[in-house]
């Protein structure tokens, strides 16, 4: 990313399609121009010279050595299938119903 | 010879997602057995309730490091979850937990053969993530739905990407299947293509022969099997190829092999293609392996198939080809190992597997596991053979009894079978000597074209004495004693 990175109409469009947000384009206008703001913050940062920095892939590894803790491979879970489609709007033979969706 | 047509290259890397055969899912409890009625096998991780977090499982790592030491490759000593984010409602988190800039296994060979020519696949990369849900759009009560299911939401994956170095299709089978082998040899993966234990998705590309830079390449998903892999390729193959020549281009998509009409589909374009927006998962710190983890996982990999192989030639003076039959599979070449150690003769316990056995499993469609004839029981069959209790044709009705359960006291030992069956060999020349007598008395005309030199008539013989002792007489016997019958009538 360039120091003036800016974001175009276009790029707003794809991320909100991405994102699966519906802008109408008002709100297009006004997200491109804060998320422009932000990109000054983010150019800023981006000045800081990080060469021979290895990248931080979480936050935690920044205050203490931390590694992924593990679990043993057990089934600890039973059948909750009637407290989970307690929530369900909808629902037929077991399956979760959404909107028809098609590739 | 591998019906690329002259003048162009065809380049094809494989992606294949095997699914580790652990109990539970990845990040969660849950079971991961398959069939299981909708959402049963389903909880709050994998439903994505708020306030949830994953919990990685153990074995999924270990079976990532058993195929990186199978196929040499290099396990990194730290590697990173990252979020890959796409909506779709089988997906219920929105994202699915995957790694991608740095993956648990790095790098590593796969040597396949084709067409007699040695060859050695590179890999890229193998790293563990998650399978999303089910979505059925068929088959439902309710009109303008499509139902979820997520059983399988959450279930490990490791996926395998290959560089682009293959460059037919017969290639890419191969190296589909020798991979498929790989995993189900070391245990990691129960190789199940029909449950979608073990899928590839090819990228194919297509240049004129000389070209440095490579062509555009299409993506085609979800191939179940390797007769579909094959014929997917060659049909992505030539719709390039043909579509190049008539001044189209290639556009990069992704497509779907519909088996019904032989052809491929387009099913994205690079223009609506997904821009995943990896990060790393901040519910997730670094999987962290040491070399005391790594070793320790060394020391539970079994011998793998070219070694035993190739140990199985030295050992026992196996051909090559039946060495490399017997290790088809790890079942398979364990079955053999206890029937030898059983005191089968290991060259006629290979013989009787790879031949009657193996022809009598593909009658019944059943693995080797599913046999009803145990190891220790054709090492009884091999012994009753070489010590003339039977003889071949006596041993193959038993197996066929056995192997077909038909009627058997399953507890007698094979001897006590043999005397159940009638099937002890006679080896009694005097019996033998009765039975030819009557059967050249019988036989005059068969008698007579002998004498006037058709060998034919001899071999018509034979069979008429096994017959009449209803397959039991020593073979062998039957010839020495018929021909000596037959010299001394022919010389009166």
């Amino acid at each position: 990313m360039s120091k003036n990175a800016t974001i175009s109409p276009e790029d707003i469009r794809r991320l909100a399609l991405l994102a699966r947000i519906d802008l109408s384009s008002a709100e297009a206008d006004r997200t491109g121009q804060q998320l422009n703001s932000i990109f000054s913050l983010v150019a800023q940062l981006q000045a800081v010279d990080t060469a021979g920095v290895e990248p931080l892939c979480h936050p935690i590894a920044m205050i203490e050595e931390m590694t992924l803790r593990l679990r043993s491979d057990v089934v600890t879970e039973t059948d909750q299938r009637a407290i989970n489609m307690a929530n369900a709007p909808q629902q037929e033979n077991g399956l979760f119903l959404v909107p028809k969706v098609l590739e | 010879m591998n019906g690329v047509p002259l003048g162009w290259e065809v380049v094809i890397g494989l992606e294949t997602h095997a699914q580790l055969s652990t109990r539970s899912k990845i990040f969660s409890g849950s079971p991961i057995a398959f069939g299981a009625a909708p959402n049963t096998q389903a909880n709050a991780v994998d439903l994505a309730l708020p306030g949830t977090l994953p919990v990685m499982n153990l074995a999924a790592v270990e079976k990532a490091i058993r195929f990186g030491l199978a196929i040499g490759a290099e396990i990194a000593p730290r590697s990173v979850f990252a979020r890959k984010n796409y909506f779709y409602p089988d997906l219920p988190k929105g994202y699915q937990i995957s790694q991608f800039e740095l993956p648990v296994v790095i790098g590593g060979t796969i040597p396949i053969v084709v067409n007699g020519i040695e060859k050695t696949v590179q890999l890229t990369r193998a790293h563990l993530e998650e399978d999303a849900g089910k979505s059925l759009h068929e088959g439902l009560d309710s009109h303008g739905v499509s139902g979820i299911d997520l059983n399988r939401a959450g279930t490990p994956l490791l996926e395998i990407v290959t560089e682009p170095v293959m460059h037919s299709a017969e290639e890419a089978v191969a190296y589909a299947k020798a991979l498929h082998s790989i995993v189900t040899w070391i245990g990691i993966c129960d190789g199940n293509m029909q449950e979608g234990s073990f899928r590839c998705d090819a990228n194919v590309s297509v240049r004129r022969q000389g070209d440095s830079k490579l062509g555009t390449r299409a993506e085609i998903k979800n191939v179940n099997s390797f007769r579909f892999l094959e014929r997917a390729i060659q049909y992505e193959v030539r719709r390039q190829i043909e579509l190049i020549e008539d001044g189209g281009k290639v556009v990069q998509e992704t497509r779907l092999y519909d088996a019904g009409r032989d052809e491929t589909r387009s099913m994205r374009s690079k223009e609506d293609a997904m821009d995943y927006r990896y990060f790393p998962d901040p519910d997730l710190l670094p999987l962290v392996m040491t070399q005391v983890q790594i070793d320790a996982v060394k020391a539970t990999m079994p011998e793998l198939q070219p070694a035993m192989a190739a140990r199985f030639v030295r050992e026992y003076g196996l051909s090559p080809n039946i060495a490399h039959a017997l290790t088809q599979s790890k079942a398979f070449a364990d079955y053999f190992v206890d029937c030898v150690a059983a005191g089968g003769e290991p060259k006629l316990v290979s013989n009787w597997m790879t031949g009657e056995l193996a022809a009598l499993l593909n009658k019944q469609g059943f693995d080797i596991r599913q046999s009803h004839l145990a190891p220790s029981q054709l090492a009884q069959v091999v012994i009753a053979l070489q010590n003339g209790s039977i003889n071949a044709k006596g041993a193959k009705e038993l197996l066929h009894a056995i192997c077909e359960k038909q009627g058997l006291a399953q507890d007698l030992s094979i001897d006590a079978l043999i005397k159940q069956m009638g099937l002890e060999q006679v080896s009694d020349s005097g019996l033998i000597k009765k039975i030819i007598d009557e059967v050249l008395a019988g036989n005059q005309k068969s008698v007579d074209e002998f004498k006037s030199g058709k060998e034919k008539a001899f071999h018509s013989l034979v069979g008429q004495v096994m017959k009449a002792s209803k397959g039991r007489a020593n073979p062998a016997q039957v010839n020495e004693i018929l021909k000596t019958k037959l010299n001394e009538a022919g010389a009166s």
